[in-house]
């Protein structure tokens, strides 16, 4: 079964991160995509840009309404994703405990819909 | 008639036939459900004509689970993995079903319900329904919430169960004990619903006491290292041991103090102490064993002037340490006044009444007004007395408190 593994954080406690702070993070990361490629349940997954490069997009009364910045603006925005897959929640969540985000944010665990596959 | 038969089997084989269902569904809450209804349906339909089978267990047993292929059929573009659990089902059709699959379904089934990823109060509805067969109504009851609200709660935890696929098996020994600490709690109050039942005119469902101590039993059996659970079995027996002298011939609910000590169930104390002997070799300190230890030194005790009334308080003040709840602290009032007279015990119960979680709560008014009629306040107590009677819900305990309040209205005449 796949999930999404939704990495939340504080964008602006990044800000002040040292660069070696940053190296170390970026370092975790490229470990932990190593062991979910290892393991063969990494399906795919990225780093997104900030949430102040998002655009919300509705269409309302057949007009697409452009909205600069995220759905919601929340204290944790949502910077990055994995997509793995795995036999059960367990799994899913015991991978979601090793990914670097689950120290300093929080992991979202989702499983995906696979209606009318 | 057969009404009444059926009713008996779904209480009595029902969370068994439905554990293994659930099993060999891969996990299905749902679809187990429904068709094992579908089985109790048929069964009512049937049998007036052809008679109640030999194993009617068996009969349910096979009669749902080929409903539940037929549903499966029916909703399978639905399901990602149908074919397979299908094809598995159609495979055992042809083989003898027996009555309800392995000895641990229904732990899988107590460590599924109870899964951290389920919030705790759906784990313990949902332990309840499943594994005790308490309907929603009973269920509701007893968490004191209204009916909808359980019944929400009830169909949210099994979609979530499917949705996200928690899975349908015993945890890994190095995730036990953090698994186990939920499972407890399921399964202790499972059995206080069984001990002081909340619904019905009965103060005690036996069946229900009977299936939490004997969950207990092959969770030691299956889990022997796991002090806590050891614990929680020890409690409940130590309690259970207590049920016969509970109640008197008018069906009111007899106070401790005032239990017939040779109604109490020998084997059941023996089997309860030598539970609490194992788990403290263990050496690992719990609330449960705690308790448990409370229970022993009562059940150890020939009569109510000859228990170790100071030990009790130390064992309370242990326990709050660890646990700091008005319910504790509500508790260790009546050892404190045995200790240090009933003024003292009264002190306790201002400090539960100042934290003003349990102001609606039956036995808080009950214990003080039991502390005030032993301090001589009858005029108080007797107000304390009808309080109580009008928060507590079951007869048994209500007839208890109505016998007390005439008593201390009858000094308070005299006076």
């Amino acid at each position: 079964m796949e999930y999404m593994i939704l990495i939340y954080g504080d964008e602006s406690a990044f800000g002040g991160l040292k660069e070696a702070q940053l190296k170390a993070m970026y370092a975790e990361y490229g470990t932990y995509t190593q062991e979910l490629m290892k393991a063969g349940v990494m399906r795919s997954g990225s780093e997104l840009k900030p949430a102040s490069t998002a655009t919300t997009v509705r269409l309302r009364s057949g007009k697409v309404l452009t909205t600069d910045g995220p759905f919601a603006e929340t204290k944790e925005q949502l910077g990055g994703y994995y997509l793995i897959d795995v036999p059960n929640l367990d799994a899913a969540v015991k991978w979601a405990g090793k990914c670097p985000g689950a120290k300093t944010g929080s992991v979202e665990v989702r499983p995906l819909n696979s209606m009318g596959k | 008639m057969l009404g009444r038969i059926v009713d008996e089997l779904v209480r009595r084989e029902g969370p068994r036939i439905l554990a293994g269902l659930i099993g060999r569904l891969g996990g299905n809450f749902e679809v187990a459900e429904d068709s094992l209804q579908d089985a109790y349906e048929r069964a009512l339909a049937t049998w007036p004509e052809a008679g109640v089978p030999d194993r009617p267990g068996a009969w349910l047993t096979t009669v749902a689970q080929r409903c539940a292929i037929d549903r499966l059929r029916r909703t399978q573009r639905n399901a990602d993995d149908s074919d397979a659990i299908l094809e598995k089902l159609q495979a055992e059709e042809t083989e003898s079903v027996d009555d309800g699959g392995l000895p641990d379904d229904r732990l899988r089934l107590l460590f599924t319900c109870c899964h951290p990823a389920i919030a705790v109060p759906a784990q313990m509805a949902l332990a309840l329904r499943t594994l005790c067969g308490l309907s929603t109504r009973e269920i509701a009851r007893a968490f004191l919430e209204p009916e909808a609200t359980t019944a929400q709660r009830l169909v949210r935890a099994k979609k979530k169960i499917a949705a996200a696929r928690i899975p349908y098996i015993v945890p890994a020994p190095e995730e036990l004990p953090d698994r186990l600490s939920g499972v407890l709690a399921a399964i202790y109050l499972v059995f206080n619903e069984g001990y002081a039942a909340t619904e019905g005119e009965s103060l005690m469902r036996p069946d229900l006491s009977a299936e939490a101590i004997r969950l207990a039993r092959l969770l030691v059996q299956l889990l022997p290292d796991q002090a806590e659970a050891l614990g929680v079995l020890a409690l409940m027996l130590l309690h259970d041991s207590r049920r016969d002298a509970r109640v008197g011939a008018d069906g009111a609910l007899v106070p401790l103090e005032e239990q017939d000590r040779l109604r109490w169930d020998s084997a059941k104390i023996a089997e309860g102490l030598e539970a609490l002997d194992r788990a403290i070799a263990l050496r690992r300190r719990g609330p449960y064993q705690l308790q448990a230890a409370i229970a022993a030194l009562h059940a150890k005790a020939a009569t109510p002037a000859s228990t170790d009334w100071p030990q009790i308080v130390a064992l309370y003040a242990a326990l709050h340490a660890m646990m700091p709840t008005s319910i504790v602290e509500l508790n260790a009032a009546a050892a404190v006044a045995m200790v240090s007279g009933p003024e003292e015990g009264l002190a306790w119960l201002a400090r539960v009444e100042a934290g003003g979680e349990l102001n609606d709560y039956h036995l808080l008014s009950a214990a003080r007004a039991d502390l005030l009629r032993r301090a001589g306040r009858a005029g108080e107590a007797e107000l304390h007395y009808r309080r109580a009677i009008e928060l507590a819900r079951n007869p048994a305990e209500r007839r208890y408190l109505e016998r007390r309040r005439s008593e201390v209205a009858a000094l308070n005449g005299e006076q």
